[in-house]
């Protein structure tokens, strides 16, 4: 198996507060393969924007990562000197932001902070930084770049203007590139420009993605993997095409259920969670899920979950454990409801 | 751009006809300046071919052009006290005032901008907690009290730099300046420190609060995402954008300090136009008061321009809007 591009390790991002520790990332593993784009999705609130804050090193204090491990091709870079991890960020990991409209520096020209960005990780002459810029802005389809590159950034519409984000992000080629929600402030006529931009440009050059989204088509489309986080826990990781038809969380199957594009028949009413994602030191013990979950038994109210193998996925739920025996009514109606539950007893097989 | 700058100046014309009708005013309603001339004993027929002479029985709006007319050729009259031209005191003053004024605003400047960007960089250090709390001592202390504890501190017990004066001047020309000499650069610093402090404070709390809201911009989380040095994004991107609003703002306290030298040339006896204001005022000079006001007026309005034009020139924002409006 190839190395791993990026590895997170039970990492933890914590927020020390006059009213206690607030855990806002707990014990999140996942790995992202080169060349491979990996969707995350969750709830508002689930802690996708800080697990990229905490990978590329740029957490808010008082944030900090509390423990485990992040690796960048193998090397840990969780722990690094400030400098150090400044070396890394923009060279060797990439990432765009929400806005576009304020991502950009209103007092710089789109050419000069291409080219700052350049020359800080390259050693290259002022001139060859420069028609660097100008073969950027030509890749990720900027009309007339040559004028464009001294324009300032006001003077783009928002979809060009992420676009300039895009060739900012990938401008010295980094392996990895995370992309927070890149598209939800556009205007939804460009959005699929702007994907699959990113997922061209990203693919010509061999980078992984880390793709945070709210919109399940944009990760159905774009996605290798997809990873379900919620209330700063893993709920389910796999292959896109299993976790999107085949959910075996039910935090998950959940979430898919209320997508209408995937729901199938579009008179059929939006499945909807009862309830809501708990907020930070409101998570309930046990399972983060247990008190919105249709099958919660005593266990999920006392004991955390591990991520268990479910189908093609990992599924951090009791009813993928295959080590203990599931409440009969609870394996049948996850069975019926498609989960493929782990060690379902004699008497509720159909 | 020139049809704003035309709007501009029209409102700048408008404020100093106002300014010039308060001026203009204060000869019609503050003393009566035939009695000021000619003193108790003279005679109603003088008293009437005096005021015949001046203009005084024309129709106000005559007397007003009039006025006008003159002071926009520099012509403030005769000062009732010193017996000379108006126009000549004051440019005879002006430079004192200027010089004061020019090392103030540099001082508050310089050491407000320093010290605004460190503290903003340095939030939780000793340093920043030090210079955030003598600021706060710096707007709240009066200018005069101010002045007289460093004339008590350097003058008095040091005895390191001189208590009043300009020191040794030289002439070249119309200027008089205390540059050249030692004694006149010693004899600047306590006055410019004086002046400067509130106005240094106000320049290093904008600066500080601006540059903590820059810092939390969302293109300054970008430009560490791109990995830029801090020395980048500190002075480079986040200062730029700080600077945008600060020197509007520091544009505009430069004439609050030629206008606030009143005090400060009181205190250290600073030979300056504002001296010269608070001496007319005591023997209710009304010429040299009148100029006075329309100079300082003219001060405001000019460096307002000034401000307004070098802000488009700073924001490609307001540049580029305006010339893109016009094809
Ligand atoms: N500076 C902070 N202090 C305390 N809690 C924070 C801070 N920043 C984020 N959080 C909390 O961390 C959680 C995850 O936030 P975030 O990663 O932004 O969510 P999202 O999945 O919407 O991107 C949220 O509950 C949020 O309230
Ligand atoms: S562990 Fe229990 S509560 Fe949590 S999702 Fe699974 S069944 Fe529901
Ligand atoms: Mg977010």
């Amino acid at each position: 198996m190839t190395e791993p591009v990026l590895s997170v390790r039970n990492l933890i991002v914590e927020f020390p507060t006059r009213r206690g520790v607030l855990r806002a990332i707990d014990d999140l593993s996942f790995d992202i393969a080169p060349g491979e784009v990996l969707g995350v999705v969750g709830e508002s609130g689930a802690g996708k924007s800080l697990t990229g804050a905490a990978i590329i090193g740029l957490l808010e204090p008082p944030g900090r990562v509390a423990g485990g491990e992040i690796r960048l091709a193998g090397e840990r870079i969780d722990n690094l000197s400030p400098e150090r991890m400044r070396t890394i960020r923009g060279k060797r990991i990439g990432m765009i932001f929400q806005d576009p409209l304020t991502s950009l520096n209103p007092l710089y020209r789109i050419g000069d902070q291409l080219t700052e960005t350049i020359l800080t990780h390259e050693p290259i002459s002022a001139r060859a930084a420069r028609d660097k810029a100008l073969r950027l802005l030509e890749e990720v389809g900027i009309p007339a770049a040559e004028t464009r590159l001294s324009a300032y950034p006001h003077q783009f519409s928002g979809g060009m203007r992420q676009r300039v984000v895009i060739a900012l992000a990938l401008a010295v080629d980094p392996q990895l590139v995370i992309a927070d929600e890149p598209t939800t402030a556009l205007d939804v006529s460009v959005q699929a420009q702007i994907i699959a931009l990113l997922k061209r440009i990203c693919a010509d050059r061999g980078a992984s993605v880390m793709l945070i989204t709210h919109d399940m088509g944009v990760i159905a489309e774009t996605a290798d993997r997809v990873c379900v986080l919620y209330a700063g826990r893993l709920a389910e990781i796999g292959p896109v095409r299993d976790v999107v038809k085949r959910p075996q969380h039910p935090y998950a199957s959940g979430l898919m259920a209320a997508i209408p594009s995937l729901a199938g028949d579009p008179d059929e009413k939006l499945a909807q969670i009862p309830g809501s994602m708990p907020r930070l030191g409101a998570i309930p013990r046990g399972c983060a899920f247990n008190p919105r979950c249709g099958y919660a038994f005593d266990r999920c109210r006392t004991e955390r979950p591990d991520a268990y193998p479910a189908g093609a996925s990992q599924a951090a739920c009791f009813l993928h454990d295959a080590a203990s025996a599931l409440p009969p009514e609870v394996a049948g109606r996850a069975a019926e409801a498609g989960i493929q539950v782990a060690r379902v007893p004699a008497e509720a097989r159909p | 751009m020139i049809a704003y700058i035309l709007r501009r100046l029209f409102q700048s014309i408008v404020v100093m006809l106002v300014v010039g009708l308060v001026s203009f005013s204060l000869f019609r309603y503050v003393g009566d300046p035939v009695a000021t001339m000619m003193g108790q004993e003279a005679s109603v027929a003088d008293r009437a071919e005096l005021r015949e002479r001046l203009g005084l029985d024309d129709p106000f709006f005559v007397q007003f052009a009039n006025y006008l007319g003159r002071a926009a050729s520099g012509n403030f009259g005769i000062s009732y006290r010193l017996q000379q031209p108006v126009m000549e005191l004051i440019l005879s003053r002006l430079p004192a005032t200027l010089e004061l004024a020019f090392v103030s605003g540099i001082l508050a400047f310089v050491v407000g901008v320093s010290f605004g960007v460190y503290t903003a960089l340095n939030r939780s250090g000793m340093l920043s907690s030090s210079i955030m709390t003598l600021s706060l001592i710096g707007v709240s202390l009066p200018t005069f009290l101010i002045g007289i504890l460093l004339i008590w501190l350097f003058a008095v017990e040091l005895r390191w730099l001189p208590s009043f004066g300009r020191g040794e001047t030289v002439r070249l020309g119309y200027w008089t300046t205390g540059f050249l000499t030692p004694s006149g650069r010693a004899s600047l610093i306590l006055p410019a420190i004086t002046l400067g402090l509130y106005q240094m404070t106000l320049i290093m709390r904008l600066v500080r609060a601006e540059m903590l809201e820059v810092l939390r911009s969302d293109y300054i989380k970008f430009a560490r995402a791109r990995g830029l040095s801090n020395r980048a994004i500190h002075f480079g991107h986040a200062l730029k954008n700080t600077m945008v609003p600060v020197v509007t703002i520091a544009g505009l306290q430069l004439g609050s300090i030629i206008a606030f030298a009143i005090i400060t040339e009181t205190v250290f006896q600073w030979p300056g136009v504002g001296a010269l204001f608070i001496n007319s005022v005591q023997f209710v000079d009304i010429p040299v008061m009148a100029a006075y006001l329309m100079l300082i007026a003219l001060i405001f309005v000019v460096i307002n321009l000034v401000v307004d034009l070098l802000y488009y020139a700073i924001d490609p924002r307001l540049r580029i809007e305006q010339s893109g409006a016009r094809h």
